[in-house]
């Protein structure tokens, strides 16, 4: 747990980085840290493991004040991910994710295993990998490594500062999937700096929107989506924010509400989705194909039903739009 | 041809001793400054104001001629009777040796990629784990480039020591210009081209040895 109490940083009378930021990022939780540029998101990470100090207020991290800590024993029990990568061109895969073990006087073969283990975790294969040096793979792979570099010597906490901002959409996409993978296995603290509103909405348990080193609101993404607590907020999201929570919602979830479609042998070309594909997925699928239906697939692979875009509305009507009414009136 | 022929029979002991003297000179000179520049170097990085100065010095250093550094020596070092020969010639070699290595450390430690230090120092290394582990092998290349042109530069500068009595192949050369004896002037000079020829090849394979392959793309 990181508890930032009432956190200020100033660089002078005139010049507040960041002012009395107050809140919580719970146990194994995934706050991201959203605003744009400029608004103090990643100086508020980097006052986590003291690589920026703090003028008026504490950080608290699991029962300690960060304050009463050595920052290299307190940087060493943090994981660190930053968005180039930082991985160093001189050491090999190996001696780069096991570099924090390493500082720590990790014996050789408790190295070994958890090296190996890591790289279980995301898909390579630590012998063929251990010994090649960072150029000699894809930018996904060395952000891959990155994560897992920062996982090495199993820290609670873990700062993640744009951590995919460099790669493409698709190899995006999917080291996102892949780590809220991992995450479901390890559990972490997590705090991410974002300023991708979709990436945010992906990643987060709550967001924390910030502007000029001011909290705007502090929420999960559906509550921030649905019930926008100010002007800024809600241009934030900006006037699609209705087709953006379709993506917190599932196919699943439609068919809980509403119920789906039946199935029409008759029409041809007909896609098939995932009943656990959100909601923002199927609605593009719907609109770049020719036929105006999906069919819906269970785990097993059975035809459970079809989608349409009327559907998708209505859903969006009773589920999304209503919340969004309601809080306007209230 | 002939000439040369004989030539060389009577003087080639000659010249391979006066090539090692040279050689052990530049030597010693070049492993007094290494010891002396890349701490100050290394050093200097962590002090931007004292850098500025120490640099500019350094510089202005290398643009007094040898031949009037030498000379400058002499009083200096007469008083400890050690006015010519080999002490006020190693001397004034480590001074020319500082700008190369002192400049090329410290420019080099510089320019590591920022987001590498963050990254060091973010993971919880210490000052003296994050240089060696990260800064020195990464600024390598750049660090071996000034001891190279120290190297060179000073095997040439060398050459006029002979002129305070250091020896060396600037022997050859000064003998050769007063007795207007050409054999002993090419001879000389062509000798001291070998010696730096040979001395920056055994750096560069020491430097490819020492530098990850990853850095020396």
């Amino acid at each position: 747990m990181i508890s930032f109490n009432h956190v200020t940083k100033k660089y002078s009378e005139e010049m507040t980085a960041i002012s009395d930021v107050d809140f919580t990022v719970e146990e194994g939780k995934i706050v991201v840290l959203l605003g744009p540029s400029g608004c103090g998101k990643t100086t508020l990470l980097r006052m986590v493991n003291r690589l920026e100090s703090i003028s008026e207020g504490e950080i608290v991290i699991n029962g300690e004040n960060s304050k009463d800590l050595d920052p290299i024993e307190l940087r060493r029990k943090i994981g660190y991910v930053i968005q180039s990568n930082g991985l160093f061109p001189n050491m090999t895969i190996e001696e780069n994710v096991m570099l924090v073990p390493d500082l720590l006087g990790w014996s050789k073969k408790d190295k070994r295993e958890r090296f190996s283990y890591l790289m279980k975790l995301i898909g390579l294969d630590a012998k063929d990998y251990g010994k090649r040096y960072p150029h000699e793979l894809s930018g996904g792979q060395q952000q891959r490594i990155g994560v897992v570099r920062a996982l090495a010597a199993d820290p609670p906490v873990m700062l993640m500062d744009e951590p995919f901002g460099a790669l493409d959409p698709i190899i995006r996409d999917k080291i996102q999937e892949e780590f809220l993978q991992i995450q479901r296995e390890v559990k972490k603290t997590i705090l991410f700096v974002s300023h991708d509103i979709d990436e945010a909405i992906k990643m987060a348990d709550k967001i924390l929107l910030l502007r000029d080193g001011k909290i705007m609101q502090f929420d999960t993404p559906s509550e921030m989506l649905a019930h926008p607590k100010n002007e800024f907020v809600s241009q934030f999201f900006g006037k699609d924010r209705a087709i953006k929570s379709l993506s917190l919602h599932t196919v699943e979830n439609l068919r809980e509400v509403i119920g789906l479609g039946p199935v029409d042998e008759t029409i041809q070309d007909t896609k098939t989705i995932h009943v656990h594909q959100d909601l923002r997925n199927t609605l593009s699928m719907l609109l770049n194909q020719e036929a105006d239906q999906v069919i819906v697939t269970d785990e097993q692979g059975e035809n459970i039903g079809t989608i349409t875009i009327d559907l998708v509305q209505k859903y969006l009507h009773f589920e999304i739009k209503g919340k969004m009414s309601a809080s306007q009136e209230g | 041809m002939g000439n040369w022929g004989r030539f060389l029979e009577v003087n080639s002991s000659r010249i391979l001793e006066l090539t090692i003297d040279h050689a052990i000179l530049v030597s010693l000179a070049i492993a007094v400054a290494l010891l002396i520049g890349i701490p100050l170097g290394i050093y200097l990085t962590t002090n931007q104001y004292l850098a500025d100065t120490v640099l500019q010095m350094a510089s202005i250093t290398l643009t007094i001629p040898s031949i009037a550094l030498f000379g400058v020596m002499i009083p200096i070092f007469s008083l400890i009777n050690q006015g010519i020969g080999f002490v006020p010639a190693f001397v004034a070699l480590v001074l020319y040796s500082q700008l190369p290595i002192i400049r090329n450390t410290y420019t080099g430690i510089k320019n590591v990629n920022p987001e590498m230090r963050d990254a060091a120092i973010g993971m919880g290394m210490k000052t003296h784990q994050r240089l060696l582990r990260v800064e020195i092998p990464n600024a390598l290349p750049v660090i071996m480039a000034g001891v190279r042109t120290a190297v060179v530069m000073n095997i040439g500068i060398a050459v006029i020591a002979a002129y305070i009595g250091a020896g060396g192949l600037g022997v050859l050369i000064t003998q050769g210009i007063s007795r207007g004896d050409n054999y002993l002037i090419i001879s000389g000079s062509i000798a001291v081209a070998i010696l730096a020829i040979i001395a920056d090849s055994i750096l560069l394979l020491i430097q490819k040895r020492f530098t990850k392959k990853a850095i020396a793309d």
